[in-house]
């Protein structure tokens, strides 16, 4: 990386020059400026909707970028050691299915674990690839689902040497690692591509002493959610590729569905936030990962919950642990991490990441200081202190093998009925049905629903997980494939 | 020249005093230290900017903050704990008992405490005292700790805006519950009932301490320099009552004592208690 160029941030500089030159607009947005919506300059301040601009000659064209969005790219590109960078306005889900897009077509097979986030399936909808899923190995004693372990990815890849993608959470929403170096050796012998959904690692990039990144471990697409830990604002990301994919083609599957209205406070969000990192990134990602240190120590300390960390590591399926993530096993002190997550922010105004079942995970980033997390640490005694009970009767997680019958894209589009949730044991699923966050489907278009899945669905429900993603808002029916299942 | 310190009271009301010379500023760790000295009010001392305490008129609240507790449960408070005042007033006046074993005093920000070494002995004067300990440390993570320990915390707090937040949250008071014993006091500075931020505070700040103590009620005291003047605070405790509890007898064995207090008095004691209407709204559910 070049740390002299990397002080240079091309989209911020043109935007101050842009400002400088006091053009008179008569292009979109219509808010011109901010003066054509006063309340909404003076929520979000003159400085802010002053940049809210269109693209021009000055400021390049996200779409068909040749100025200082492309220079901008380039230096994110080096920033990450990648060949290309591209930037992305519509979220990680569209880092996600542009990776996927890019190297999937109808009917083509693509390798990864369940524990996927929607986005991924949702890409299969759109392409129509099919997905073999690697079980992810689960942890008993924590019920969260790990990395894949190395000889499942081999032994799906054996099954299935047509397949054209492995896909790779790296890290897990509870930061887990699978052995990324191997995947991406063994899928190049066989000719495959390795994708790897970094939404929650893009610190793997700066902080020392953290697990491989993508870019590093030789995969071919990454999809990075810069704004998740990185400092740049929500729904701004990066799609990181080594160049073995063609850049003009990603460029061609990204403007498939991305805006062609590129927001330049997400641009510039991104731009800074890379020079950010890349000048001050190391010292940065220290500080976080002492915050987290401190803060497991203080709350193992607690009794009762566990705060897990690098011991966890078995050299397969937990290859790696980022220690920047503080999850939080909540199970023996009697709460569901989802009933930890709701009393933290209605009794203690303290928002964290996500409560599933038995953890909870709270995201320590760049903007963390030491009062911060004594708060959440003394929140977390008083809870235990006020609301511990006995774990007697409290569902175990345990990971649901599940049937694909039908390819996801397929299922979507079938003909289908719509049926009551409980009497739908033995029906293919045509919907996803998930708890948000995390966004991991519980259930997924194409998978036969089963009496394991309907009662986990109905724990989760009556511990206060938010489900999520059913065509019925109060997920009480599902749409299911008419004339296969049962 | 003519030098002014302002604090702006809200957005659109200002609070001034004129200053001959400014004896210190330094931005901490934690906050911007700045002491001031005028002809009004004296030396004073203020954080980020904040009035927190002048010489003229820290005796009111160093008074009210001590005295009410000490008075309500005199001969039961051996072990006291003070989070924040790091200036000293409320260790010089917890200091004055003689029944008073040991007191901590969990200040955050050490150049506090340096800075009043300094340039206002006037409440730094008994922070050498034997029985006081000072611990540097968040009074979040000091009193998460401890359990079952004190017969008294008085949490002579900054406001809610700053380094002092966690100190008006739930959490912290549950903590000090649990840092008590079974007939312990905590007695907390609870910011102004007039200007919408403030009161705003004193309102989620006494809701909290309300869902966690089985007595807990609200004194006011007037106090020039701070926010509209008008001032209130926090007594909560695990079986004393303030006023109930607070006879002739207990009001005699405290004038027994014969400590001199310029604001406090035995009358004051009971009279502080009884709120104006506005305020007793605010404080409703």
């Amino acid at each position: 990386m070049d740390s002299l160029a990397q002080q240079k941030a091309p989209i911020l500089e043109a935007l101050q020059r842009y400002k400088s030159m006091r053009v008179v607009p008569f292009d979109v947005p219509g808010h011109k400026q901010g003066k054509g919506n006063p309340e909404l300059t003076q929520f979000l301040g003159q400085s802010c909707l002053s940049v809210d601009v269109n693209s021009m000659k000055p400021l390049d064209n996200l779409c068909h970028p040749v100025s200082v969005i492309r220079e901008a790219e380039q230096l994110a590109a080096d920033a990450f050691g990648a060949a290309q960078a591209f930037f992305m306005v519509n979220g990680t889900t569209s880092a996600v299915q542009s990776m996927i897009l890019s190297v999937c077509k109808r009917g083509e097979k693509i390798i990864m674990p369940r524990n996927v986030h929607r986005s991924a399936i949702n890409a299969l909808i759109l392409s129509g690839a099919v997905p073999v899923y690697v079980n992810p190995s689960i942890n008993h004693q924590l019920g969260i689902p790990l990395g894949m372990s190395l000889a499942d990815v081999k032994a799906a890849m054996e099954a299935h040497p047509d397949a054209k993608a492995v896909l790779v959470n790296n890290p897990t929403y509870y930061g887990i690692c699978s052995n990324l170096r191997e995947i991406v050796r063994v899928a190049h012998e066989k000719g495959m591509a390795v994708l790897a959904d970094e939404a929650h690692g893009t610190h793997f990039y700066f902080g020392d002493g953290m697990p491989v990144s993508a870019m590093e471990a030789g995969a071919d697409l990454a999809a990075v959610s810069m704004h998740k830990t990185g400092g740049s604002l929500t729904q701004s990301s990066f799609l990181l590729s080594n160049g073995r994919v063609r850049p003009g083609y990603v460029r061609q599957i990204i403007n498939l569905t991305q805006t062609t209205s590129g927001s330049y406070l997400l641009l510039s969000s991104l731009d800074i936030s890379r020079r950010n990192l890349a000048l001050r990134g190391k010292e940065i990602f220290r500080k976080v990962a002492s915050l987290a240190a401190y803060a497991r120590e203080e709350i193992n300390h607690i009794g009762g919950y566990y705060a897990f960390s690098r011991e966890l590591i078995d050299g397969d399926a937990i290859y790696d642990f980022d220690l920047t993530k503080l999850s939080i096993h909540t199970r023996q002190i009697g709460l569901a991490g989802i009933e930890v997550y709701d009393l933290l922010r209605d009794e203690y105004d303290i928002q964290i990441e996500f409560g599933d079942i038995g953890n909870i995970l709270a995201i320590i980033s760049v903007g963390d200081n030491k009062l911060a997390i004594e708060r959440l640490v003394a929140a977390l005694a008083e809870i235990k202190r006020c609301c511990a009970h006995s774990p007697k009767g409290m569902l175990e997680q345990e990971y649901i093998n599940p049937e694909v019958v039908l390819a996801p894209q397929e299922a979507f589009y079938a003909e289908k009925r719509s049926i009551p949730i409980a009497e739908s044991a033995g029906e293919i699923c045509s919907e996803f049905v998930m708890c948000y966050p995390p966004g991991i489907p519980i259930l997924a278009p194409g998978e036969r629903i089963t009496g394991d899945i309907l009662e986990y669905i109905r724990y989760a429900k009556e511990k206060g997980c938010f489900l999520t993603g059913t065509e019925d808002i109060a997920i009480e029916s599902i749409n299911v494939v008419e004339n296969i299942g049962k | 020249m003519k030098l002014w310190y302002t604090e702006k009271h809200s957005k659109d009301a200002r609070f001034s005093i004129k200053v001959e010379r400014q004896l210190f500023s330094q931005q901490s760790e934690y906050q911007k230290i700045d002491v001031l000295e005028s002809q009004e009010f004296g030396r004073f001392l203020t954080l980020d900017g904040l009035m927190m305490l002048t010489e003229k008129d820290e005796f009111i609240y160093h008074d009210m903050l001590v005295h009410v507790a000490m008075a309500t449960h005199l001969d039961g408070i051996r072990d006291v704990l003070v989070i924040g005042g790091g200036d000293g007033g409320t260790v010089r006046e917890l200091t004055r008992y003689a029944s008073i074993q040991h007191i901590d005093l969990v200040e955050i920000d050490p150049m506090v405490v340096e800075v009043c070494r300094e340039f206002l002995p006037q409440t730094a004067c008994k922070l050498d005292d034997p029985r006081v300990r000072i611990v540097y440390e968040d009074g979040l993570r000091f009193v998460r700790g401890k359990e079952d320990a004190y017969d008294l915390i008085l949490v002579d707090s900054t406001d809610p805006f700053g380094p002092g937040e966690g100190l008006f949250t739930r959490e912290f008071y549950g903590n000090c519950y649990k840092a008590l014993r079974e007939d312990g006091i905590l007695v907390n500075q609870q910011e102004s009932p007039y200007y919408e931020k403030y009161a705003e505070a004193t309102r989620r700040s006494y809701l909290r301490i309300h869902s966690l103590f089985p007595v807990s009620r609200v004194y006011q005291a007037h106090i020039p320099t701070y926010p509209s003047g008008h001032w209130l605070f926090g007594f909560a405790s695990k079986r004393y009552d303030p006023v109930e509890d607070f006879g002739p007898e207990a009001a005699a064995a405290w004038n027994a004592l014969g400590l001199y207090t310029r604001y406090y008095n035995t009358r004051l004691h009971r009279g502080c208690f009884a709120l104006p209407t506005y305020v007793n709204e605010l404080l409703e559910e």
